[in-house]
């Protein structure tokens, strides 16, 4: 079923393409994914550079999400799922029968689109990642508590609350806890799938600021309908239409001087 | 016209009506319930009767009636009592029969331990030839002072029958096992065979010096009441026998308040009497909610296991929805048919085989291969698996699966997931379906006719001797005692508000089962409120 590509161990095999030079996090090899007969993914292939954040855009159904949940291999959820191609994460082909699939995801942390915390306390939440790891110290817990929820951004407005229900919160805090609970264990990449959809505009500038923040110490890969938000907080953009990758590029010259003719047609707003 | 439906008002009526029917019919239950069962407890006046004939009728009366036939004309049923003495506990009398109504104060109605009430006029108080007091309040006062003390005695005989002799038998039933599990291995003869007819031997000593001391509790009432009832016949009534006595016509309405009370706690707290149509119903009460606590337990964890898979691991298509389907029908299935099916799986395949391998010594008497109140539990459980499989199933669908994907992103295994994020979100579903189970299960009879309900359970489940919780016995029950006692009775007028008053304390039980339930749902609710974002 999963079919592994090996191109000579290039370091960015599509630098040329894509115009990304840099050392690479993620990289996917002519990946094509099929849900029963429908075919999601057509032959993508990229390379999502370190400590950037990496966005895709594209009209609803392009495939992006698809794409994103392929890197955490959230989709073997789903029954009928057919993958060819390969996706290796530090340097690891993560579609490896061998490989332990709760290890990676460990290791590749999730933002979901709607705000999902644990019906739990707010130290519950955060701390649900680490008590699975088998942290059990107590001390231990409440100092990766803290540094997950100052590193989301929310230590100042929780910490009198944390043992308060995680419900209680409002729907841009929910968000931000979410991020606290996926950095808690510490993961190398951060998938973010259309984080602010359902936010206001306050509660988005305060998680796309946190979006800089973080990528100084974790490779963001964010989902996005919103060109505005790709444009201000992602360093690379790929364009994805009918499941496949059309153009991706350095973000500013995506925007601003796209090479194909249905990137255009796209950003400038003729459809989508 | 046209407008008028378009305007949507009368489905608003027709729905409306609809409630209002089903309220009416539910009201009207409990109310027939309620008038019936509670004026049971109450010292109702005592009245007089003389007829036209000359004849003299005392009693309470029950109902009154018109006369089939003839148009205007009443007759009333009156409660006279003294079966021992004329046969007939009830009487009915055409009111245009009655020369003389009266309503002496004289007049004590007597709760004894055999043969119902005893009506009439007292006459003395003797103690051998000694006479005590002579009639009237001043016989009633010395009775009621002489009461506790009647009453302490019997309950000290009861609990040296009880306690010390029932200890005893206890002990030589185990001893008589034990001897016959060395016979059963060959061993016929030696030292530890010896010692337990030495210890035998000791038991039937002390039994002998127990039951000489029980004699001579017994001896030592003797102390009778004269009670002289109509019709010219005198009643000489030990006062072991006597339970309560009241004088009803001179009884104020705070007197009768604290008869009424003391009624209900007989009734709730004290084993029955006379096959079950007088004295307390406590052994049903227990057995009742033991029964359902332990399908309770035995019904949630098969339930839950059941709807996980089915909805969590199963891999969902015909196959599945046909079990579904199958799971749901399931409770279509007369209970009679769980029934039958508890004793010949349960009762003769499990228990007898456990009674062939544990119980063997016991044997020809079984042990767990005869109803007792784990078969009916288990019998009960599977009747009511379907609904906490439904509910559970229902509860699993509702959980958000962005809550299941959000533990798997972070690197949980569907276990992990499984038990802290799924199970503890669908426990307010579960207990929904157990609350749903328990209604039903604490009012089935049926199925529980043949697995283990008996009319009158000599101990209850739950006793002071090792394993001191005996899920082997058989068990009493309320419903059943309804049954019983409404059409089982050879005293079915005398039973008719017993009935009530035990349907009336189902429902009680039921309810208060239930508000435990619902309680701890609310409290698991604001615990693990699902998100609403």
């Amino acid at each position: 079923m999963v079919g592994t590509v090996n191109v000579a161990g290039s370091l960015n095999p599509h630098a040329d393409a894509s115009g990304i030079m840099e050392a690479p996090m993620v990289e996917i090899e002519h990946l094509s994914l099929w849900y029963g007969a429908k075919r999601a993914l057509r032959d993508v292939s990229m390379s999502v550079p370190k400590h950037r954040v990496t966005a895709y855009i594209g009209p609803s159904g392009c495939g992006k999400t698809t794409l994103l949940r392929c890197l955490n291999r959230m989709n073997d959820l789903v029954d009928g799922v057919r993958i060819t191609g390969a996706i290796r994460i530090g340097g690891t082909d993560i579609y490896d029968p061998t490989l332990d699939v709760t290890e990676l995801r460990q290791r590749v942390g999730m933002v979901f689109q709607k705000s999902n915390p644990f019906p739990k306390s707010v130290f519950e939440n955060v701390a649900y990642g680490p008590r699975i790891l088998g942290v059990r110290n107590r001390s231990d817990l409440e100092g990766i508590v803290e540094r997950s929820l100052r590193a989301a951004a929310l230590w100042d407005e929780v910490q009198d609350r944390l043992g308060d229900s995680a419900l209680g919160l409002s729907g841009g805090q929910q968000q931000r806890l979410c991020i606290a609970r996926a950095v808690a264990v510490e993961p190398d990449v951060l998938l973010m799938d259309e984080p602010c959809s359902a936010l206001d505009p306050i509660a988005t500038a305060r998680i796309e600021e946190l979006m800089l923040e973080l990528k100084n110490s974790y490779t963001i890969v964010i989902v996005t309908h919103n060109m505005q938000q790709a444009a201000r907080v992602s360093d690379y953009t790929g364009f994805l239409l009918l499941g496949e990758l059309v153009e991706v590029g350095v973000t500013r010259e995506l925007f601003t001087s796209p090479r194909d003719k249905r990137t255009e047609d796209y950003i400038t707003g003729r459809f989508g | 016209m046209r407008r008028f439906w378009k305007s949507g008002e009368p489905f608003v009526w027709l729905t409306g009506s609809a409630l209002a029917l089903c309220l009416l019919l539910v009201v009207g239950l409990v109310a027939l319930i309620l008038v019936n069962g509670l004026g049971f407890f109450w010292p109702a006046d005592v009245l007089r009767a003389t007829l036209v004939d000359g004849t003299v009728l005392t009693g309470i009366v029950r109902e009154r009636e018109a006369i089939p036939g003839k148009p205007g004309e009443f007759r009333i049923k009156l409660q006279v009592g003294n079966r021992d003495l004329y046969g007939a506990d009830f009487q009915w009398v055409d009111e245009a029969r009655i020369a003389r109504r009266e309503r002496p104060a004289d007049v004590v109605v007597i709760e004894r331990t055999e043969w119902g009430p005893l009506l009439g006029t007292i006459e003395a108080l003797r103690d051998g030839d000694r006479v005590l007091a002579v009639r009237g309040a001043a016989g009633l006062a010395e009775l009621a002072r002489r009461l506790p003390e009647a009453a302490r005695l019997r309950r000290e005989i009861r609990a040296l029958e009880k306690g010390d002799i029932g200890a005893i038998n206890h002990a030589q039933e185990q001893a008589r096992l034990a001897l016959r599990r060395l016979d059963l291995r060959g061993i016929t003869a030696g030292a530890r065979v010896d010692a337990i007819q030495a210890e035998l031997a000791a038991l039937r000593a002390r039994y002998a010096r127990e039951e000489a001391r029980l004699a001579e509790l017994k001896r030592r009432q003797t102390a009778r009441v004269v009670v002289a009832a109509d019709g010219g016949k005198a009643k000489e009534l030990p006062l072991a026998q006597v339970l309560r006595a009241w004088a009803p016509n001179a009884m104020g309405l705070a007197a009768k308040a604290r008869h009424y009370a003391a009624g209900v706690w007989e009734f709730v707290a004290d084993d029955p009497r006379e096959s079950n149509t007088e004295g307390g119903v406590f052994p049903a009460i227990f057995g009742t909610v033991m029964m359902v606590v332990l399908m309770s337990l035995l019904v949630a964890p098969l339930g839950v296991l059941a709807a996980f898979y089915l909805r969590e691991y199963a891999r969902q298509g015909a196959f599945v929805s046909a079990v579904r389907i199958a799971v749901n029908n399931l409770a279509g299935v007369p209970s009679i048919v769980f029934g039958v099916f508890g004793v010949g799986f349960f009762i003769y395949t499990i228990g007898g085989s456990l009674d062939r391998l544990l119980f063997a010594e016991a044997l020809p008497t079984p042990t767990f291969g005869t109803g007792g109140i784990l078969w009916a539990s288990l019998t009960l459980a599977l009747l009511t698996v379907p609904v906490v499989i439904v509910a559970t199933e229902e509860g699993l669908a509702a959980i958000p699966q962005g809550l299941r994907e959000a533990s798997l992103a972070v690197g949980a295994t569907k276990l992990e997931t499984t038990l802290r994020v799924v199970l503890p979100a669908v426990m307010p579903s579960v207990l929904t379906g157990l609350i749903l189970a328990m209604a039903r299960a604490a009012g089935e009879v049926a199925p529980l006719m043949i697995t283990g309900v008996v009319k009158l359970a000599p101990s209850l489940p739950v006793d002071g001797f090792w394993p001191f919780v005996h899920l082997d016995r058989k068990f009493m029950h309320l419903g059943f005692q309804i049954y019983d006692v409404g059409f089982q009775s050879p005293n079915v007028d005398a039973a008719r508000p017993m009935v009530f008053v035990t349907t009336l304390l189902l429902l009680l039980v039921v309810i208060l089962l239930n508000l435990v339930a619902i309680g701890l749902r609310n409290r698991l609710r604001r615990t693990y409120a699902t998100a609403a974002v």
